[in-house]
């Protein structure tokens, strides 16, 4: 057993985890001369949405000119198992947290630290994939060696658009949920009940 | 102001006589120096890239039917709206949803002279809701949706003969008004010119415009034959009163320049419209037959749709007694207007050597005391002396139209002397005066005709501008200019060119209207009978001799882009959809031979463009408006056979094969040829007739 604090903080990470779906985890904003207002996405555990209403249409009748693929929800499995598995992790956490078992609570956090590597792998891949898989051949305008990858985190300038990738408030619940799942797993103290 | 240019020339002459007989006589000593744009002037309506203007300014267009929109105080024209006339810069009067706007019980007339406007008041303030504007010569009033920038619905008034007094509204919106100009006879009817006096007549219309879309003359009130010219509903106080000013007392129907201008006095006529709508309800009105037309701009369809009325509610004086009095007005007077505490009425007698200002207060004693002088058709005249609150005293010459500036100072328009005079109410004071070039007209303060005027400047509507800009043959620009009135005197600050003659105008503070614009129209509301939502769903099918293509427009292509099977003398209608849901992403479309305009299409929007090919061959279509780089590829072409040919109707899009399935991964549907599914897809909806 670990002591009644640390039972707490561990529950308080379970918790955050599981709130990061109620908000969108990634936050891709397009600015450009032309969009002063913005143009932008949200990526959710399960879906992707326009900052604004008609955002993912607009980002993606412009990026039919650089021969992108559309960008649609639907089509990408991993939003249909992230939230489930986010939620499913949040509860086992907060068992985790009702033992108040170390050893339970080092392994829930390397597996919640092994699957956030897997995720941010896994979207720059799908962010290399947009970037790089033009469909050239009808693609209106071609840049000689120009690919359209957006940064995993920060800024990039991708043609006439400024590109920048930032955590959103549920990719910050999810960070704080690792980080304090990590404080509590190293620095807890096994004490007798 | 209604004067012709030529009259304005020759009057601008007489100033200059007028100036030193008049001017000298009665201008303060030494007019100040600094009336002329000087110093910080530049600096004061300079608007930096980028930033936006502090007041929306709403212009008449005179005779060019429209109105012109500026930012304040930069001057710069920020957009056209035609309301009475055709615009073929966006199709506007030529597009079939467009076209029913211009209907009239005369036909279409695409053209109308169009002197004021009027923002929507709540509590006798600008809410920026709607514009109200009049049409002169074919007695109309109209209103534009500010969201939209576009006119929503057009009433023609019935029983006018000219639509002058219009469209003054009341303080809470309750009513726009409108007076004839020319009285005519009333129905109309064929008599002897010479029976001015015994069969002419003039309405008062009150004009129901609280709902979009059910605009609705609710009652006319029959006045004597006069010529009746402008208005003010009351506020505070008197907000359940309206003035109306008169000329042509003497009831002259020749030589009108000398035969009525010769009485001494004419008259505003205050009415009580509290009382009328009493005696409405009161069963006191007799109905008319009437027939005149209501056009609305549906918002689902974005069609406009006609609606013939067939009667109208008509009250006379002697039905509905107390409502109308007569203030005798020296001389011919132009405006009647209403400060913003309500209680004075103050007259421009466009040859008046004095500007009378009436008192409300006076008014309801001398009504109490019947402090009448005579009475006219049942109409009460009451005695000048009883409702006078005082004169200001050689106030230069032609004074027409005062704004207010809510500090206790009014300005009025001097048209022959050619300056705005700043006086004081309650003192009648002289304070101030400054040149206008030149032939001033109708002037503006931002809010000016409310209980809240901003007074900060003073905008001069003016009718000619010899020497103010480049010369550009006999015909020159139009002018405003505006003045800095934030001092105690008055510095002109910048000309600005107009379209179309300026002859009144509202300004409202952009926080009012800025918030609620729209960027584009909703695709997925858009309820066009013949709107396509997606690619998928565009096609081309015939009834008879009446070609219909629904087609798609997106950054950067038409679907379909190529058309086969027409035939010479087929009746084309293109119905083109904007599929875009983006800000500012119109589309135009314009095919070769067309013999009416082009169409400018919103985001979001259905617009149908008629076309009806002559002879054989291949003609052009494309973007008329410059959409995206490769708006110079949004293009395509009519095939057009014979009569009787055997080419199939048929809509293509020539994109690559690989394009459809990359199309499909990226959501968006690519046009398929219409196939046997659709047959006749028009079947039962009603579309526009073509005309
Ligand atoms: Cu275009």
């Amino acid at each position: 057993m670990v002591s009644q604090r640390s039972r707490v903080l561990f529950a308080i990470a379970a918790l955050a985890l599981g709130a990061a779906v109620l908000f969108p985890l990634w936050r891709v904003s397009l600015t450009a001369p032309q969009y002063p207002e913005g143009l932008g996405m949200y990526i959710w555990a399960h879906t992707v949405a326009g900052i604004s209403p008609n955002d993912l249409q607009n980002i993606n009748g412009l990026n039919h000119y650089i021969g992108m693929k559309a960008i649609v929800p639907e089509s990408i499995p991993e939003l249909k198992v992230m939230r489930p598995g986010i939620l499913a992790m949040a509860a086992l956490g907060l068992f985790v947290a009702f033992t108040g078992r170390l050893r339970y609570m080092r392994w829930w956090t390397g597996v919640l630290v092994l699957s956030a590597i897997v995720g941010l792998v896994d979207f720059w891949r799908w962010e290399y994939d947009y970037g790089h898989d033009l469909d050239l051949e009808n693609a209106p305008i071609k840049v000689p060696g120009m690919t359209y990858q957006p940064p995993l985190i920060g800024s990039k300038n991708l043609l006439n658009f400024t590109a920048t990738s930032l955590p959103a408030t549920g990719g910050l619940l999810a960070i704080g949920a690792v980080l304090l799942s990590l404080g509590v797993a190293t620095r807890a103290r096994r004490v007798t009940a | 102001m209604s004067a012709p240019r030529r009259t304005g020339w020759i009057a601008a002459s007489a100033a200059i006589v007028a100036t030193l007989v008049y001017g000298f006589a009665c201008a303060p000593a030494n007019r100040p120096a600094g009336t002329i744009g000087t110093g910080d002037a530049a600096s004061k309506v300079y608007v930096a890239p980028g930033t936006h203007d502090e007041f929306y300014a709403f212009l008449s267009g005179g005779f060019n039917g429209q109105v012109g929109v500026y930012g304040l105080p930069s001057g710069r024209l920020l957009k056209i709206i035609p309301v009475f006339s055709q615009f073929a810069e966006n199709g506007y009067g030529y597009s079939e949803e467009t076209k029913p706007m211009l209907e009239t019980t005369f036909g279409n007339i695409p053209w109308d002279d169009l002197h004021h406007t009027a923002l929507s008041q709540t509590n006798g303030e600008d809410d920026g809701r709607w514009l109200f504007v009049n049409a002169n010569n074919t007695p109309r009033v109209a209103r534009v949706d500010l969201a939209t920038f576009e006119t929503d619905e057009i009433l023609q008034i019935p029983n006018s003969g000219g639509n002058h007094g219009s469209p003054f509204i009341t303080s809470n919106s309750e009513y726009v008004l409108a007076s004839t100009r020319f009285s005519v006879p009333i129905p109309q009817a064929d008599v002897a010119i010479a029976d001015y006096a015994k069969s002419f007549k003039g309405t008062i219309s009150f004009v129901k415009a609280d709902q979009p879309g059910k605009m609705d003359v609710a009652f006319q009130l029959l006045v004597p034959g006069y010529n009746y010219d402008l208005a003010r509903a009351g506020k505070g106080p008197s907000k359940d009163w309206v003035f109306f000013t008169s000329y042509n007392s003497e009831q002259a129907y020749e030589k009108l320049e000398v035969n009525a201008s010769k009485a001494d006095k004419d008259f505003i006529a205050a009415i009580n419209w509290k009382t009328l709508e009493a005696c409405v309800a009161g069963g006191k009105a007799e109905t008319w037959p009437a027939q005149y037309m209501h056009n609305t701009m549906d918002h689902a369809t974005r069609t406009a749709q006609n609606e013939v009325k067939q009667s109208v509610k008509v009250l006379t004086p002697t039905t509905c007694p107390n409502s109308i009095y007569f203030l005798p007005t020296p001389k011919s007077p132009h405006g009647a207007d209403v400060d913003p505490s309500g209680e004075y009425i103050v007259a421009g007698g466009k040859l008046a050597t004095v500007i009378p200002v009436h008192s409300f207060t006076k008014l309801q004693q001398a009504i109490k005391d019947q402090a009448f002088e005579t009475t006219i058709d049942g109409i009460p005249v009451i005695k000048y002396e009883a409702i006078l609150a005082g004169e200001v005293k050689d106030p230069g010459l032609g004074p027409l139209h005062t704004e207010f500036d809510g500090q206790g100072y009014a300005y009025t328009s001097m048209f022959i002397s050619s300056e705005i005079v700043k006086w004081k109410l309650g003192t009648w004071e002289i304070v101030d005066r400054a040149p206008t070039f030149y032939s001033i007209g109708h002037l503006m303060i931002p809010g000016g005709a409310t209980t809240k005027p901003s007074g900060k400047y003073v905008v001069a509507l003016n009718k000619i501008t010899k020497d103010r800009y480049l010369p550009t043959g006999p015909e020159l620009t139009q002018s405003a200019q505006i003045y800095d009135i934030s001092g105690e005197r008055m510095k002109l600050l910048l000309d600005f060119p107009t379209t179309g003659e300026p002859h009144y105008g509202n300004a409202i503070a952009a926080d009012k209207i800025k918030p609620n614009q729209k960027k584009f129209f909703t695709l997925a509301e858009n309820k066009h009978p013949q709107v396509v939502r997606n690619e998928k769903e565009t096609g081309v099918s015939r009834s008879g001799k009446t070609v219909h293509v629904k087609m798609a427009a997106i950054r950067s292509h038409f679907s379909p882009d190529n058309l086969e099977g027409v035939q010479v003398g087929d009746t084309v209608l293109f119905h083109i959809t904007n599929l875009e849901q983006d800000w500012d992403i119109p589309h135009g479309f314009a095919v070769m031979g067309a013999t009416n305009a082009e169409l400018l299409i919103m985001p979001g929007e259905t617009r149908t463009l008629k076309w009806v090919p002559k002879t054989v061959g291949v003609y052009p279509m494309y973007c008329t408006d410059f959409c995206s780089a490769l708006h110079q590829e949004m293009s395509g072409y009519v095939r057009v056979s014979p009569v009787g040919s055997s080419v199939p109707l048929k809509g293509n899009s020539v994109k690559a094969q690989g394009q459809v399935a990359r199309a499909a991964a990226r959501g968006v549907t690519l046009p398929t040829p219409p196939s046997g599914e659709g047959a006749n897809p028009h079947a039962g909806h009603s579309m526009p007739q073509p005309r």
